[in-house]
């Protein structure tokens, strides 16, 4: 038996290394469903904008967004669920404050990570990791490091952050915004209607898109 | 003429006592090197990226090019060596000589990847991971081991 002993030892421990380890990888994989339902649809000619949910959903709500301010980073995980909840369709444009030191260079990140079909787990990275790079001296090697987190090509991923496309997408969302009244964020608009400022938070933006979606659902 | 026969036959049996005590506090060590090394593997291919608690150094190395090769994650290739050097010791526990010779050479191995990654934490990306320092003091204390083990064989001789 003593002779077998270190073999059991050794097969035992390999059989626990991998089972514990397929099973975190389900736990994690489970709790975090990355794939989302997303989509880069083409609008105009040189303009892509960003989806989340089905096309013919009865609420679209769409959201001029700046990764770096904090009303938007508490707006973005109610927004997710409010999405799951209700099967909302969801648009995100970027608007970068210019008061905000980073938020260009976070919005070209997401541009970049969206040429890799990664722009949602990047918008999400962005505000859950917000309190961290907003104070960062260098935001834009914590932006890479997130591009390496998320498993993109790092060197398409900083040359696209560069490059004229992107800064041209961001401009694009940013003059789309100004040319419909938009000057702070989070501005949202629920079914073309614009959310009052004061009313752009979780709780109200929750009740607006639930009364939407009654709104659009038949009377039985 | 029996005094020395029984000497011998006791120095055996310190010697072999201390060779359990000693691989069994190595393969204890790859142990727990491969609980940590299998974590972040799963982590890593989840695409989880809320690790170390959101800590931008710890985003930085382990989102870094450094922390892959090709496609592979370093902490995959960290598992293999702990398992390695469990194994190794293990067998050299239960009187493997080989063995002892194959957990040295893995271990050296582990010692100069890992002063190669601190290397990388402090002079190419100014950071440095706690999982990854964790990792090293494992290392370094597997090879304090390798290094006092012919010191207490001698002694035990």
């Amino acid at each position: 038996m003593r002779r077998y002993l270190p073999f059991i030892i050794v097969v035992v421990v390999a059989l626990l290394a991998i089972g514990g380890g397929a099973f975190l990888y389900r736990a994690k994989r489970s709790a975090n469903p990355t794939p989302k339902i997303s989509k880069t649809e083409a609008e105009r000619p040189g303009e892509t904008i960003h989806v989340l949910g089905p096309a013919d959903a009865a609420v679209t709500l769409e959201e001029f967004g700046d990764f770096q301010c904090p009303p938007c980073g508490m707006l973005s995980e109610p927004i997710n669920r409010l999405q799951k909840q209700y099967n909302l369709r969801v648009i995100y444009r970027e608007f970068p404050l210019a008061i905000h030191a980073h938020a260009k260079e976070a919005a070209c990140a997401a541009e970049a990570a969206a040429r890799q079909g990664r722009f949602w787990q990047m918008h999400d990275l962005l505000y859950r990791e917000q309190a961290v790079w907003s104070k960062s001296t260098d935001a834009r090697a914590l932006f890479s490091a997130y591009a390496g987190m998320l498993q993109l090509d790092l060197g398409r991923f900083k040359k696209d952050m560069d490059s004229n496309e992107v800064q041209q997408q961001v401009e694009l969302d940013r003059l789309r915004g100004a040319g419909i009244g938009v000057k702070t964020t989070p501005t949202i608009f629920i079914n073309n209607e614009a959310v009052p400022g004061p009313k752009s938070n979780p709780d109200d933006v929750a009740a607006l898109v639930e009364a939407a979606v009654k709104k659009g659902k038949p009377s039985s | 003429m029996k005094s020395r026969k029984d000497q011998s036959a006791r120095s055996t049996m310190n010697r072999s006592r201390a060779q359990t005590i000693f691989y069994t506090a190595a393969a204890l060590i790859s142990l727990l090197g491969l609980a940590e090394a299998t974590y972040l593997t799963a982590v890593y291919l989840s695409g989880e990226t809320a690790v170390c608690g959101g800590s931008p150094d710890c985003f930085q190395v382990l989102g870094s090019s450094y922390a892959k090769i090709g496609p592979v994650p370093v902490s995959g290739l960290g598992a293999l060596a702990y398992f390695g050097a469990f194994t190794f010791a293990t067998f050299a526990g239960f009187g493997y000589a080989r063995a002892r010779q194959f957990f040295a050479w893995t271990v050296i191995a582990m010692f100069c990847m890992t002063l190669w990654l601190l290397f990388v934490q402090a002079f190419r990306l100014h950071a440095f991971c706690r999982y990854c320092l964790f990792s090293a003091a494992l290392v370094f204390l597997l090879t304090g081991l390798v290094v006092a083990r012919p010191v207490a064989e001698t002694q035990e001789n």
